[in-house]
Order: C-alpha cells, then sequence, then structure tokens
C-alpha cells in the first residue's frame, strides 16, 4: 500500500512524483525510434538476444531462414524482429510490434516501430503507452532531422524520459569527442522540447557494447550506465496524483441489493467514505465500499480496476466519470487539442467524428487550426484537411457536454481517438490542450458584440436609446445573475 | 468499517490472498479492462476456452472481472475429439464448479469424413477441425466478440496483433490494414457481421502466466506437472501413449518416463517434455532456465516458416 492510498486527503496532492523507497516492478513501457540505417533492429535484437528472451529453437528458426549469420557468428537479429511474411518480403517494418525482455530488477515492453514510412502515425502509436523513448542516432552521421522529428513526436505523446543511443560508435574508434559533441546537440534540443530527463549512451549494437554488458576495455572513458542499467532506473509514469478519476465501463447488478461501478482508476485515489461527482450530470454521492474479487479494499490507486459502490441510489451510466469532489475535471462543449491523423483520408474541417475518451464515446466536430512543420518544430496556421500523419492543433466542438482533464495532467482522462463513423476506423489519436472559453462574457461573433447580462439589466440596457441605435452592432443574452456569474468563472482565463 | 454481506449470484466466493506484485497486479489490471470493456461495448460476446494454461488464467480474470457478477457471456470450446481425456474432464469439471455457460462445438466433418491428425496430416486436420470449426461456432452463435488467451510473445506474427484485433465477416485478418490502437482506448465498432477478436493476455510472457498460476492458485489440467506416463516416440516428439486411437508404427513401443506439457493441444500433435517438475515451484523453478520455447512442442507450428501468420489469416486464432 502506498502513501498516497491511505492518506487522508489523497484527493488533493501536488503533481510531483515522490520519491519510492521500495523499488517500483511494474513493466516499463518504452518505445525505440531509428531509422533502418541506425541499427534499431539489430539493437532489439541484441536487448533480447543478450536477456536471454530469444530461446533456442526461435534462433533455430531464424539461422534456418536467414541461412546466414553475421560476421560475429550471430544471427541475423532484423528477422527475428520482422514477424509478418510480408516484411520479410519488402525487407522493411511497416507497423508496429511489441517485444519483451526481463532483467533480474524489472520486466520492459517495447513498442517496435518503424523508422521511415508512415512513422509518424506508427509511431505516435507506440509512443501513446511509452514510458521511455529511445531515440537512436548513428555515431557516423550524428544528429539528424529524423533524430529531431521522432524527439519531436515522442515529447508530443507525452513521453518525458529520452534515451539517445549513439550507435555504431566503434565506427568511429570509439571516440570520446563524437559522442560527446552528439549528446550535447542531443540534449540541447530535448531541453527545447521540455524533456529533462536525458541519458546519452555511446553503444555498439552489432557488438553488444554497453547494451546489457558494459564496455570498460574499448570505451574506457564512458562510466555512465549500460542501456538495460538506464532502463532499470527509469521509472513509471504514475497518475495517483491529482484528482480521483473513475470511468464508468459497465454497471453490474448481479441482485437487487447490489449496483457497483466497474472501471479503471484513471488517475488520484480513492477510499470508503470518499465525496464524489458523477460528471456530466454533476449528482453527488459517497462512496461505501470498494468491492474487487480479492474481497473488499479499503484503497484504490490510479491503475486499479475496481466495483465501486456508492452510498446512494444515483443515476451512472457507461461513459460517466466518477470524480473526486476536489479537483475536478474540465467539463464543456469546447476544447483545444493536438491529434495525430492516421489514416489517408486525413481529418476533414467541420465533419463529424465519433470520439472515444475512456469508456465515453460521443459526437465531435473538428475544426483545424495550425500544424506541426516536424522539420522546423514551428506551428503553422493551417483550416484545412489534416492529412495523414500531419500534427495538428484542432478544436473540438460537442454536442453533449464532454468531460477531459488537460493530456499533461492526466495521459488517460486527457487522451482520445477519432473514429470515422462511415469506415468505422480509427482516424486520429489526440490529447486534449485545454477548455475553450464558451460564450464568453464579451466576444465577438459575426462583427456583432454578444453580451450576455442578469436580466433585469439586460431590460435596462434594450431600452435605452444608445442600444437602440447601435442594434446590429450588439446582441443581448438574458440570464440569470447566477448564470452570469458561472460564465464568468468558467471563462477563466480567457477574461 | 463495518460491512454487509450482499447476496450475489456468484458461485464460489474468493478468498483472501496475498497481494499480487505490481507487475503482475498491473497486468492484472489491464486484463480486466480489457474484458470489461468488450463485454459493455459488443452484444453477443464469447470466450474461447481451450482447457489450457492460458485459457485457465482467462477464465480466472474474466471472473475477476465481472465479480460479485457471474460471467456475462459464454465459453466456447472447439472439440477437435483428438484432446487429451484430462482435458475434458477438467473443462466439465471447472464449468460445473464455476456455474459457466459452456459450448462445445466439433466440425461434424471429422466424423463424417474420417478427418484425423493420423490420416490428414496436422496442416489439413488443424486446418479442417480447429480454424473451420472456430468459424462454424462463430457463425452459429452470432458472436460479434471472442476473447482468447493468445500472448504477443508467443509466436513472431502475434507480436503485431492488436488487443483488439479486427475480422471480416468471413473471419480473415488483415495484418497490413490493422486498426491503430492508442492508450487503451480501444475503437469496438464494428458493422453488422464483422467482428473482433480480444486478447487481454496481449502483453503477458509465458513467465506471467505460471507466476500468476501460482499467485492466485488457478487449477490446471494435472498433464502439466510432471508424472509417470506412457509415451511413444514418434518425429522426434514424445507422444502420449494412452488413447487407444493411437496406433503404433512397425518399430515404435511404449516407453514409461516422468514427462510433463507445457502446452495442451490435441494429443497426437503436443509433444512432451522430460522433466521431475510435478508441482507449480518446480515448473516455475524449470522454466526460469528452459532455453527452448514452449511452441517447440506444438507441430502445427512447424510446418513451414510463417505458418501461423497464414493460419491466422485464414481465421484461426
Amino acid at each position: 500500500m502506498t502513501a498516497t492510498a491511505t492518506s487522508p486527503s489523497a484527493t488533493i496532492l501536488p503533481f510531483a512524483e515522490p520519491l519510492k523507497a521500495v523499488r517500483d516492478t511494474r513493466p516499463l513501457r518504452l518505445i525505440t525510434c531509428g531509422s533502418v540505417d541506425d541499427g534499431k533492429s539489430t539493437l532489439i535484437g541484441r536487448l533480447l538476444w543478450d536477456t536471454k528472451a530469444v530461446k533456442e529453437d526461435q534462433a533455430a528458426t531464424l539461422a534456418r531462414d536467414s541461412g546466414s549469420q553475421n560476421d560475429l557468428g550471430l544471427p541475423d537479429f532484423a528477422l527475428l524482429l520482422d514477424g509478418l511474411q510480408a516484411e520479410r518480403e519488402q525487407g522493411i517494418t511497416i507497423d508496429v510490434a511489441y517485444r519483451y525482455f526481463s532483467t533480474d530488477r524489472r520486466s520492459f515492453i517495447v513498442a517496435d516501430t518503424p523508422g521511415h514510412e508512415q512513422y509518424t502515425r506508427n509511431m505516435a502509436t507506440g509512443a501513446s503507452t511509452a514510458d521511455l523513448a529511445i531515440l537512436l542516432a548513428d555515431a557516423r552521421a550524428g544528429l539528424l532531422e529524423q533524430t529531431r522529428r521522432h524527439a519531436t513526436i515522442a515529447a508530443l505523446m507525452g513521453i518525458r524520459q529520452f534515451v539517445l543511443a549513439v550507435n555504431k560508435i566503434d565506427l568511429v574508434h570509439y571516440d570520446k569527442a563524437v559522442f560527446d559533441r552528439i549528446s550535447h546537440d542531443f540534449r540541447e534540443f530535448a531541453l527545447s522540447l521540455g524533456v529533462r530527463q536525458i541519458t546519452a549512451i555511446p553503444m555498439s549494437a552489432l557488438k553488444g557494447e554497453n547494451v546489457v554488458y558494459p564496455a570498460d576495455a574499448s570505451m574506457p572513458w564512458y562510466d555512465g550506465p549500460t542501456l538495460v542499467e538506464a532502463l532499470e532506473l527509469a521509472t513509471v509514469r504514475s497518475t495517483q496524483a491529482g484528482g480521483f478519476r473513475l470511468p464508468v465501463q459497465r454497471v453490474v447488478r448481479p441482485g437487487e441489493s447490489f449496483r457497483g461501478y466497474q472501471g479503471t482508476v484513471a488517475g488520484g485515489s480513492v477510499k470508503p467514505g470518499d465525496s464524489v461527482v458523477i460528471l456530466p450530470s454533476g449528482t453527488i454521492a459517497n462512496v461505501s465500499r470498494i468491492v474487487t474479487f480479492d474481497l473488499v479494499r479499503n484503497a484504490a490507486v490510479a491503475g486499479d480496476a475496481i466495483t465501486l459502490v456508492l452510498d446512494r441510489q444515483v443515476d451512472v451510466a457507461r461513459g460517466d466519470v466518477i470524480v473526486s469532489l476536489d479537483g475536478q475535471p474540465m467539463t464543456g462543449h469546447h476544447f483545444d487539442a493536438q491529434l495525430v491523423s492516421l489514416q489517408p483520408g486525413g481529418i476533414e474541417p467541420g465533419r463529424r467524428y465519433w470520439l472515444k475518451s475512456g469508456s465515453r464515446r460521443q459526437r465531435v466536430a473538428v475544426e483545424p487550426i495550425s500544424q506541426l512543420e516536424l522539420a522546423t518544430g514551428k506551428w503553422q496556421p493551417h483550416a484545412s484537411t489534416l492529412a495523414m500523419n500531419a500534427i495538428g492543433k484542432v478544436r473540438l466542438s460537442f454536442e453533449e457536454l464532454a468531460v477531459f482533464d488537460a493530456y499533461d495532467q492526466n495521459r488517460s482522462t486527457g487522451a482520445f481517438i477519432l473514429i470515422d463513423p462511415d469506415t468505422l476506423n480509427t482516424v486520429a489519436g489526440g490529447m486534449i490542450i485545454a477548455k475553450r472559453a464558451e460564450v464568453g462574457g464579451i466576444h465577438r461573433e459575426d462583427q456583432r458584440v454578444v453580451l450576455s447580462l442578469p436580466a433585469d439589466l439586460a431590460e435596462q440596457l434594450m431600452a435605452s436609446e444608445l442600444f437602440a441605435n447601435r442594434r446590429d452592432e450588439t446582441e443581448i443574452k438574458r440570464m440569470t445573475a447566477k448564470q452570469a456569474a458561472e460564465l464568468f468563472s468558467n471563462a477563466g482565463g480567457d477574461i | 468499517m463495518p460491512l454487509s454481506v450482499q447476496e450475489t449470484e456468484v458461485k464460489n466466493p474468493p478468498v483472501s490472498r496475498p497481494p499480487l506484485d505490481p507487475h503482475l497486479k498491473a497486468l492484472e489490471n489491464e486484463a480486466i479492462h480489457i474484458f470489461r470493456e468488450v463485454a459493455a461495448e459488443f452484444e453477443k460476446p464469447v470466450m474461447l476456452y481451450s482447457i489450457g494454461k492460458d485459457s485457465s488464467v482467462l477464465l480466472h480474470l474474466a471472473r475477476k472481472a465481472f465479480y460479485p457478477g457471474r460471467v456475462p457471456f459464454p465459453l466456447l470450446h472447439v472439440d477437435t475429439t483428438w484432446k487429451f481425456k484430462e482435458m475434458i474432464e477438467f473443462r466439465d469439471e471447472i464449468a460445473e464448479k464455476y456455474d459457466l455457460d459452456l459450448v462445445v462445438h466439433t466440425n461434424p466433418r471429422g466424423a463424417e469424413e474420417g478427418i484425423t491428425p493420423f490420416s490428414h496430416g496436422s496442416a489439413l486436420y488443424t486446418d479442417i477441425m480447429k480454424t473451420e470449426a472456430l468459424r462454424q461456432a462463430l457463425d452459429a452463435g452470432g458472436y460479434d466478440a471472442a476473447f482468447g488467451g493468445a500472448r504477443r510473445d508467443e509466436e513472431a506474427s502475434r507480436a503485431k496483433e492488436r488487443i483488439y484485433s479486427f475480422r471480416t465477416p468471413d473471419h480473415k485478418w488483415d495484418p497490413r490494414n490493422q486498426r491503430p490502437e492508442l492508450w487503451n482506448v480501444y475503437n469496438g465498432m464494428v458493422r453488422k457481421g464483422e467482428s473482433v477478436r480480444a486478447f487481454p493476455l496481449s502483453n503477458w510472457t509465458e513467465v506471467d502466466i505460471w507466476r500468476y498460476i501460482q499467485a492466485e492458485d488457478i487449477p490446471l489440467v494435472p498433464l502439466y506437472y510432471a508424472a509417470e506416463r506412457p509415451y511413444v516416440e514418434r518425429d522426434g516428439m514424445m507422444i502420449l501413449a494412452e488413447d487407444p486411437r493411437l496406433e503404433l508404427k512397425p518399430g515404435e513401443t511404449v516407453q514409461h518416463g516422468m514427462i510433463r506439457f507445457r502446452t495442451l493441444g490435441c494429443f497426437p500433435l503436443t509433444g512432451a517434455i522430460r522433466s521431475t517438475a510435478s508441482n507449480l515451484e518446480e515448473v516455475i523453478a524449470e522454466l526460469e532456465i528452459a532455453t527452448v520455447s514452449e511452441r517447440q512442442g506444438r507441430a502445427i507450428d512447424r510446418d513451414q516458416s510463417g505458418s501461423m501468420e497464414k493460419k491466422k489469416r485464414e481465421g484461426y486464432f
């Protein structure tokens, strides 16, 4: 049990990762980014080989298929990875594959994504669940534009730990100066992306130097960790800080007397007695019990799949989010988001899509605002279709109230996919930036000023001569003082 | 705090166990999430139940996911009639014990055309009695989602399998054109006739399966544990020799020895390994120093390179 779980005020904790006294043994999810030329397949193959994740019969099949070995007497690692026949035929990796290996200290899930063709789309997919990115650079070539692009996408998808693998260091005669220059350039660039946890490692994946085993003989000047040591020390992201979030997947009613809400805690923690709000309805209730198959629990934290029982009969359905009373998510009809366009048709302005976030699916209209130019890292105005592999900023408009956190606060409740209503395919992955101000106290709409005023004030103003003279420039909306106050508080930073 | 005991329809309620380690807990949470999501989004899910260790873990996770309710979908067993006898006994016991809806399907062509693993070879036999039988059963049930216990670490073509693996109305898998899958947000929208295969164990490895079985005390078919058993050596495999339908070829003799199985399928196609690991602790200890993969004992994977991908495209799990 962690301190978070038993804390009496578990709903509002600072967004900081506390130092862990006990080593976290959850699997570390990582993504490898680099092109074929950088030796990515060789690196992953080497990781699997040296951690004994490849068994003898698999190696035998490999040897049989390749019919040849490399000059170190090892099988061709790329063949080990390119599982599909189509890939073997074309000699390229075409999609995301997942690899598993473990050391005595930890286990790892690697999202292996292609380096060139459609890499944005596949990288975004692989990066969405990753805690760490390994970026490969060829020591002879240095930091390429492609490495910068990969780092940009990884940072955009919320990865905050980078390992720069300066590969093929043997081919530059283990020159420390080369390594220092590349890692310095990379560090500067990563910092500009907001990534501060950076480890640079000189290595030869082919020879197995500084991957699993250290290379003191060939690189006595390097005293940092091997790749595997760096991965063992990496942190797994936790959303236990922040407000409690439970997207409701199912309502379970096995008998008349029991009604539970099943879902996976997407943020914060919860314990019996906590007051919660059901969104979007806004109904308030208290948690009476947390039920799991392993008997009743006295607390649950982010990541736990639970069944929550409330103390009163309330209307809760799949797609609702049960949240802590303090530190609630944003609710609204308009949000700003970043998204990655995943399919050939692109994301069309004004088109209505299905949006799925957590367990909630609702209709949304999407308006592109700008597009990220990967070569420069600059956002350029862009209001037309976002083509496949484009990264764009968009405005989302919902007919029904939507519930989100900002992605940089919560990678679950801030993430969504878009589904094409015709093909039913997944066409975009998106990340919420912020809620957009709604109607606002004062804003322009077709050059008319809209004033939302308490009803009595509105009547007074409309009766005035000044108003009569400028009738077509202004529109008055009547509302109660309470509604007006809410509008102002919701508008937040826009005023 | 005071707790009132609620009446539920669950048989065999759980017992208290020490908490799982964070690694297994994370895998369990992910699997439960997938179970609930599929059950909520699809009209008629079914769970493929093969009686093996992965299926046993899958079933345990399903019971956990829906507790205190019953497992809200049936279990489907494709019975080739060539399974180990102990598997069938175990299946029926489990269905009774946990109050499960069990659907058993056998392709009638097997009996009609006399298709056996001996007469038709493993490739054709598997195609008809497993792949075709599975399609028949899924069509007959009108299922729009089928849970399976496949893991990505099992075989190269599985490494690219999605957690929701989309299938056309004729059960085809197109590895070149899979739906992107980001975060844990799954796209469960399908048209009539289309379906998904859902794989809650995607991110588990063989060691995880065994450690979880140990931690959760999950019952298994006894064939996974070593015992003195009769066997015949054929094509480099040790085949269990207790079914009267196994005919000895010239030169073959029934031998006896301490053997066990790492995977369970049709007995004529499943090779045993020599082992003295007669309980769970010993099996795990043996596994941790194993140098060959578990599928090494499967004849069907070795027919040709890329054979699993070919079978999967045609609708095999």
